[in-house]
């Protein structure tokens, strides 16, 4: 059973505007799926629908094969929603706030303590339980919206964008979080700018450019599409140019400073013999940029380019 | 053994709601009180003095009901408007509308917020009015039955004035230009029997004199209008509402784009 399935969705504006020209996409339960996409290209507006913030205008949304239309409550208890913005009362304790929604979704206030407990120990939140939410930090205010969105226990969990504005620690700890969330069954939908994160994070995805799909598949499938990949060397001794290097995409952008691109059949191995034979040493490497972010910055522009 | 899930999600709404005003009850039970205070000593003590009896009560005692209906509506429809308006502007209105809780639960606890504060305001008011006049109390069911009807009447009321509002500006109009001159001229401080045939006509329009009047009988065993017709016209506003509310939330009228 797919733990989501969306049919042909289409959501025009008043005024207008399209923000979704009838998407369909499947996710498969237990999956970590990334919705992806630049801003403005419908991302919100598709979670904004499966979370019932949104009207539609056409199209079907089915959750663990149950209609948001026919069947919206059977659809709400399984959802857990990490929107964007903060959403939450910033007067009330924190506290207060996982109590209330659990109490929203007809959980009793004893069992609801000992979940809010639980999630706010794991989230490292439980010593501010009494602490009005305006006074958290933006990392608390974050962690605070994951807490509450799965103090019901939801089957899927959508996070847009759960880490922005967070810094690479907390970050770091969050992904850590929530990989054991998802390896407890839940699956797991998210948005993210950072691209590192969603490679790192997720199994599939799909990727939405103007209301519209334009890639539906594994990350591995994905990345495997990926022609070239650009390294960026650290030379141990500055150069101040480079030895004859046919065959081989390499440029000094600075003395000390080596940047190689190779193509997927090619590998590192050709590059690595041309230094040793040039005696020129290597203290690191990095990759130049994210492979995900590559290949999506590719299909956006192969997109534009169609459209 | 578990409690209905709706019953829960109700039970969390309106709870949420009464700590709300309790906690700030500097703002929201408090000015009443000492508005009402100032009604009964300047109308009641100074002025009421020289007015006379009124329906065969000092006119003192026959201001008590309709002072304390004003608190009531006051404070019901300003309850849930600024309540649910600031919901909607800092949304965490969201954590409703993503939650299974159906839309009659989420109305029926913003409608019970309101009356828990209408009613708790009203209650000061009567007893403030314990120290300025000797109000009797002719049937302490249709007292408490005009608390509770009146209140729900204006929580209604509030709740679809929040829902199109956009601005703060928008949740202040209605209090100010409609509720006032109607609660004013619903017969708070007169009988309608002092109005020519044409004005008392007119004043048949304002759903706050059938109020008034119902509350006073409930009080003094006075009233301007039969009451069974107060407490039909009463239930009939509180229908239309209540479906018209309902109506909305299922649109997502104000609160979904």
């Amino acid at each position: 059973m797919h733990a989501l399935s969306l049919k042909n969705l289409k959501k025009t504006y008043p005024g207008g505007v399209e923000a979704l020209k009838g998407i369909s996409l499947d996710v498969a339960e237990g999956d970590f799926f990334a919705l992806l996409g630049p801003n403005g290209a419908g991302k919100s507006t598709a979670i904004g629908i499966i979370s019932s913030l949104v009207n539609k205008t056409s199209g079907d949304v089915k959750v663990f094969g149950r209609s948001l239309e026919r069947e919206p409550e059977a659809v709400k208890r399984c959802l857990g929603l990490v929107p964007q913005e903060f959403n939450f009362n910033p007067f009330e304790p924190i506290g207060e706030i996982l109590v209330n929604q659990a109490g929203y979704h007809g959980i009793p206030r004893k069992l609801a303590w000992e979940r809010a407990e639980q999630y706010l120990n794991q989230l490292e939140l439980w010593d501010k339980r009494r602490q009005p939410a305006r006074k958290l930090s933006g990392g608390m205010k974050r962690r605070l919206m994951i807490a509450r969105a799965l103090v019901h226990r939801p089957r899927l969990l959508i996070l847009d964008e759960p880490t922005a504005g967070v810094d690479i620690e907390i970050r770091r700890s969050m992904w850590e979080f929530i990989r054991g969330i998802n390896r407890e069954g839940v699956t797991i939908i998210l948005t993210t700018h950072y691209l590192e994160e969603a490679e790192n994070l997720c199994r599939n995805l799909a990727i939405i450019n103007q209301g519209e799909i334009i890639e539906h598949s594994s990350m591995r499938e994905l990345l495997t599409r990926l022609r070239s990949e650009s390294f960026v060397l650290n030379l141990k001794r500055p150069l101040e140019g480079l030895p004859p290097h046919e065959g081989l995409w390499l440029k000094l952008s600075e003395p000390g400073l080596l940047e190689v691109c190779v193509n997927q059949e090619q590998g590192l191995n050709p590059v690595f013999d041309y230094l040793n034979r040039n005696g020129i040493e290597v203290a690191s490497m990095r990759n130049k940029q994210n492979r995900l972010e590559q290949l999506f910055i590719g299909l956006l522009q192969r997109d534009r380019e169609a459209s | 053994m578990f409690a209905s899930p709706y019953w829960v999600a109700y039970r969390t709404i309106v709870i949420k709601e009464i700590r709300r005003f309790s906690r700030i009850w500097m703002q929201t039970v408090l000015p009443p009180v000492i508005t009402t205070t100032l009604y009964f000593i300047i109308f009641g003590r100074l002025i009421g003095g020289k007015i006379g009896p009124m329906g065969g009560v000092d006119y003192i005692n026959y201001i008590v009901p309709g002072l304390v209906l004003m608190a009531v509506i006051t404070n019901s429809y300003a309850n849930v408007v600024s309540s649910f308006y600031q919901a909607k502007f800092q949304h965490h209105i969201e954590e409703l509308l993503v939650s299974p809780a159906p839309h009659w639960v989420i109305l029926a606890g913003f409608i019970s917020g309101g009356v828990a504060r209408g009613v708790t305001v009203g209650s000061v008011v009567l007893a403030v009015s314990c120290v300025f006049a000797e109000p009797h109390l002719h049937s302490i069911p249709m007292t408490l039955l005009v608390f509770v009807l009146t209140s729900a009447l204006f929580a209604l009321g509030g709740f679809i004035n929040a829902i199109y509002a956009n601005s703060f500006d928008d949740i202040t109009i209605i209090p100010n230009f409609v509720l006032t001159p109607l609660t004013y001229l619903g017969g708070v401080f007169y009988s309608i029997d002092l109005l020519s045939p044409f004005w008392q006509q007119v004043s048949l329009f304002n759903p706050i004199l059938y109020m008034v009047n119902a509350f006073r009988y409930g009080l003094l065993g006075l009233s301007d209008i039969p009451v069974g017709i107060a407490l039909t016209m009463t239930l009939i506003f509180i229908t239309a509402l209540t479906l018209f509310s309902l109506r909305l939330l299922t649109k997502g009228i104000g609160i979904k784009t």
